[in-house]
C-alpha cells in the first residue's frame, strides 16, 4: 500500500515536472506545434490499431470484390457509403489501406532512425571521446559516405541486399532490408553532430572530475557525456524521421521498396499513378495527402524542437 | 593555396578509390558473373574457360587493378539485361540527364537567389511571409508527389504539357539535345520544375538567413551612414558576402540533383541515366549499377573539388591568410 502510494506520488511528481518544464510551456504556447503533435498522434494510433480500427481488411482476399474496384469517394456520384475515400483498382478500401500503409511507413521510419541514431551517435561518441586513429577512420568513412547522396546509397543497399537474398525470403525480408538501407544511408550526419558536441563536452570540468576519480571511460561516455549531447541529436532525429518516411515512400514508389502485397503509402501512390489518366485520381490523391500531412507535421515539430532546445533563443 | 588544393585532391582520390572498390566488389561478388553471362546449357568446361578468360581466378588486387584500369577507359562490361556495352548505354542517356540537371540548376538559382535576397532585406513584408510559407511546401512535398501533381494539373487537367519522354531530340554528334525543338522545350518544363523546387527552397532559405545575418553587421550600418544608395548596399556589400556558403550549397546540390533525377526521370519516364539505373536495380543488372555509382561519384567528387578551388576566387580572406603565412 505504501509502495503503491509512493509510486503514485512518483508519477504525480513526474507529471508535474513535465507540465512545469520550459519545454512544455513553449509547446503549449505554440498552436501550430500542438496541432502537428495531435496529427502525428492520430497517425500513430490509427497505424498501431489499424487491424481493429480500419473499416475493412485490405489483406483479406475474401473480402475483396472486383465489382467494387475503383469506386469513387462517398461524396461523388457512384460513391458507396462503406468506402469513405473510395477503393483502388483491386477493390481495396482506400482509407483502410492508408491506415495499414502508414503502419509500414511509421515502422520503417522509426526503426531506420533508431538504427542511424544508434550507429551514428555510438561512432560519434567513440570518435570524439577517444580521438586518435579511431576518430580518423570513423570520420573519413563518414566523409566518403557523405560524398554520395543518401537516397542513392539507400537505393544501392536495397538493390544489392535484395539480390543477395534467396528469392523466397525477399518478400518477407523486404521491410528489414528497407530499414537497413535507410538507416545506413543516414548515420554520418549523426556521427558528425555527435562528435562535434562531444569535443566540446570532453573539455568540461565534470568530465575531468569523473576521469580523476577513475570512472571507466565507457561509463563517462554513456552516463555523463551522452545526456548532455542529446538535445541536438533529438532535433536531428525528429527531422530524420520525416526524411526516413519520405525515403521509404520514394523507394516504394520507385518499386524497389516493400513488395506490392504489403501496401505502404509509396506503393499505393505508385499504383494510383497508373490510373491518373483514366480519371481515378483518388487512388493516388489520398495516400499523397496522408504522406504529406504526416511529413509536414513531423517537420514542424522538428523545427519547433530546434528552437525550443536552442539556449541562444530563450 | 597549392598545399590546400593538393590535400583536397587527395581526399577526392580517397573517395574515388573507396567507391570503385565497392562497385568492383558488387561486380564480382554479388551473384556469379559467369552465370549471368553464359546460357543455362553451358558445360562445366565452358564455365571454367570463361572464368579463366575473364581473369576471375587472378588475385584480388590484380582483378581490382584491372577493373580500375577499365573504368578509367570507360569500360564497365556488358549489361546483363540489354546485352550491350554499359558504356554505350550510359553515353546514350547522359545528355538527357545532364540537360535536365542543368535546366533545374538554372531554375533553382535564378529563382532562389532573388527570392532569398528579397526575403532577407524585407523580412516582414507580406510577400516575404508568403514566400516562406510556400518554401515550407517545397521542403515537405516529396519529389515524386510534386511530379504527380504537375502531371495531374498540366497533362490530365489542362492537357498542355506532355507527361512523359523528352520530345523530339536533335542529334549533334554524339550528343542529343532537346533544346532545339519546341516539343523538347515543352517536355523539359515539368521535370525541371519538379527537380528544381526542392533545391530552390534550400537556396532561398540559405540566402535569406545569410542576408539577415549580414544586414545586422557594422559595415552595413556604416555604409548606410555614408549615405550609399540601397541598391549598392544590398547587392554590392551585403549579397557579395553571402556568396561563399551559397556557392558551396549550389555546387554540392548539383550532385544531389543528379541523384534525385532518378526519381524525376522515373515519374516522367525521362530517357536518362536515372531511369536506366532504376531499371537496372529492378533486374539486378550489376554492371549498370556499378557503372552508375562510379559515374555519380566522379561527378560529385569533381564538383566538390571545383567548389573548394572556387573559394579562393570568391573569398579574399583565404588568399590573404595564405600570403601572410607565406610572408612569414
Amino acid at each position: 500500500m505504501i509502495e503503491n502510494q509512493s509510486s503514485l506520488a512518483k508519477i504525480n511528481d513526474l507529471a508535474f515536472r513535465i507540465v512545469d518544464s520550459d519545454l512544455f510551456y513553449s509547446f503549449s504556447r505554440n498552436p501550430i506545434v500542438v496541432v502537428s503533435a495531435v496529427i502525428t498522434f492520430v497517425f500513430i494510433i490509427a497505424a498501431t490499431f489499424a487491424p481493429w480500427l480500419a473499416p475493412h481488411n485490405p489483406f483479406d482476399p475474401a473480402s475483396l470484390d472486383l465489382m467494387e474496384a475503383s469506386t469513387p469517394p462517398v461524396w461523388l456520384e457512384d460513391g458507396m457509403s462503406k468506402f469513405m475515400l473510395g477503393t483502388d483498382d483491386q477493390g481495396r478500401d482506400i482509407l483502410s489501406t492508408i491506415m495499414f500503409g502508414s503502419r509500414v511507413s511509421l515502422i520503417v521510419g522509426f526503426s531506420a532512425v533508431l538504427f542511424s541514431v544508434f550507429v551514428g551517435v555510438g561512432s560519434g561518441l567513440l570518435a570524439g571521446y577517444l580521438g586518435g586513429w579511431l576518430d580518423t577512420v570513423i570520420m573519413r568513412l563518414a566523409d566518403v559516405q557523405l560524398a554520395i547522396p543518401a537516397i542513392l546509397i539507400a537505393l544501392m543497399i536495397n538493390g544489392v541486399v535484395a539480390i543477395l537474398l534467396p528469392p523466397q525470403l525477399q518478400h518477407e525480408m523486404a521491410i528489414y532490408v528497407l530499414i537497413l538501407a535507410i538507416g545506413v544511408s543516414d548515420w554520418p550526419r549523426y556521427a558528425r553532430v555527435t562528435r562535434g558536441s562531444v569535443l566540446v563536452e570532453r573539455n568540461k570540468e565534470y568530465v575531468a572530475a569523473a576521469q580523476v576519480i577513475g570512472v571507466h571511460p565507457l561509463f563517462i561516455m554513456l552516463r555523463h557525456v551522452l545526456p548532455n549531447i542529446m538535445g541536438p541529436v533529438l532535433v536531428m532525429a525528429t527531422i530524420g524521421l520525416a526524411l526516413a518516411i519520405i525515403t521509404e515512400a520514394t523507394l516504394s514508389f520507385l518499386g524497389v521498396g516493400v513488395p506490392p502485397t504489403t501496401p505502404s503509402l509509396g506503393t499505393m501512390i505508385r499504383v494510383g499513378n497508373n490510373y491518373l489518366f483514366s480519371g481515378e485520381w483518388w487512388i493516388t490523391f489520398f495516400p499523397c495527402t496522408a504522406l504529406v500531412t504526416l511529413v509536414l507535421a513531423v517537420n514542424l515539430m522538428g523545427d519547433w524542437l530546434r528552437d525550443a532546445l536552442n539556449p541562444k533563443l530563450r | 593555396m597549392i598545399a590546400y588544393i593538393i590535400q583536397r585532391a587527395f581526399q577526392a582520390l580517397a573517395v574515388m578509390i573507396v567507391v570503385s572498390l565497392v562497385s568492383f566488389m558488387l561486380f564480382n561478388f554479388v551473384g556469379d558473373p559467369v552465370d549471368n553471362m553464359v546460357g543455362q546449357e553451358a558445360t562445366y568446361e565452358e564455365r571454367v574457360a570463361m572464368r579463366d578468360n575473364l581473369g576471375l581466378n587472378d588475385p584480388f588486387l590484380v582483378q581490382f587493378a584491372r577493373f580500375v584500369g577499365n573504368a578509367v577507359k570507360g569500360e564497365f562490361g556488358i549489361s546483363y539485361r540489354i546485352q550491350r556495352p554499359v558504356a554505350d548505354l550510359i553515353a546514350e542517356r547522359m545528355p538527357a540527364t545532364l540537360e535536365l540537371v542543368i535546366a533545374s540548376a538554372f531554375l533553382s538559382v535564378l529563382l532562389g537567389i532573388p527570392m532569398g535576397v528579397y526575403t532577407g532585406i524585407r523580412p516582414n513584408s507580406w510577400l516575404s511571409r508568403s514566400i516562406l510559407v510556400g518554401s515550407l511546401v517545397g521542403v515537405t512535398l516529396p519529389t515524386f508527389v510534386i511530379g504527380i501533381l504537375l502531371i495531374y494539373i498540366f497533362s490530365v487537367g489542362l492537357g498542355v504539357l506532355p507527361s512523359f519522354g523528352r520530345g523530339e531530340a536533335v542529334q549533334l554528334g554524339w550528343w542529343s539535345t532537346g533544346f532545339l525543338t519546341v516539343t523538347g522545350w515543352k517536355a523539359i518544363i515539368m521535370p525541371s520544375v519538379t527537380l528544381a523546387l526542392f533545391q530552390m527552397t534550400i537556396i532561398l532559405r540559405l540566402v535569406r538567413s545569410e542576408m539577415l545575418e549580414v544586414m545586422r553587421t557594422d559595415y552595413i550600418k556604416f555604409a548606410r551612414a555614408r549615405g550609399l544608395p540601397n541598391q549598392i548596399i544590398n547587392f554590392g556589400h551585403a549579397f557579395k558576402n553571402t556568396l561563399v556558403p551559397v556557392i558551396t550549397i549550389v555546387g554540392l546540390n548539383l550532385g544531389s540533383l543528379i541523384a534525385f533525377s532518378i526519381i524525376t526521370e522515373t515519374v516522367f519516364q525521362w530517357p536518362g541515366m536515372g531511369f536506366l539505373f532504376i531499371q537496372a536495380v529492378g533486374f539486378a543488372d550489376i554492371p549498370v549499377m556499378a557503372a552508375y555509382l562510379v559515374m555519380v561519384a566522379v561527378v560529385f567528387v569533381s564538383i566538390n573539388l571545383f567548389v573548394d578551388i572556387l573559394y579562393f576566387v570568391v573569398d579574399p580572406r583565404l588568399r590573404a591568410d595564405k600570403t601572410v603565412a607565406a610572408g612569414n
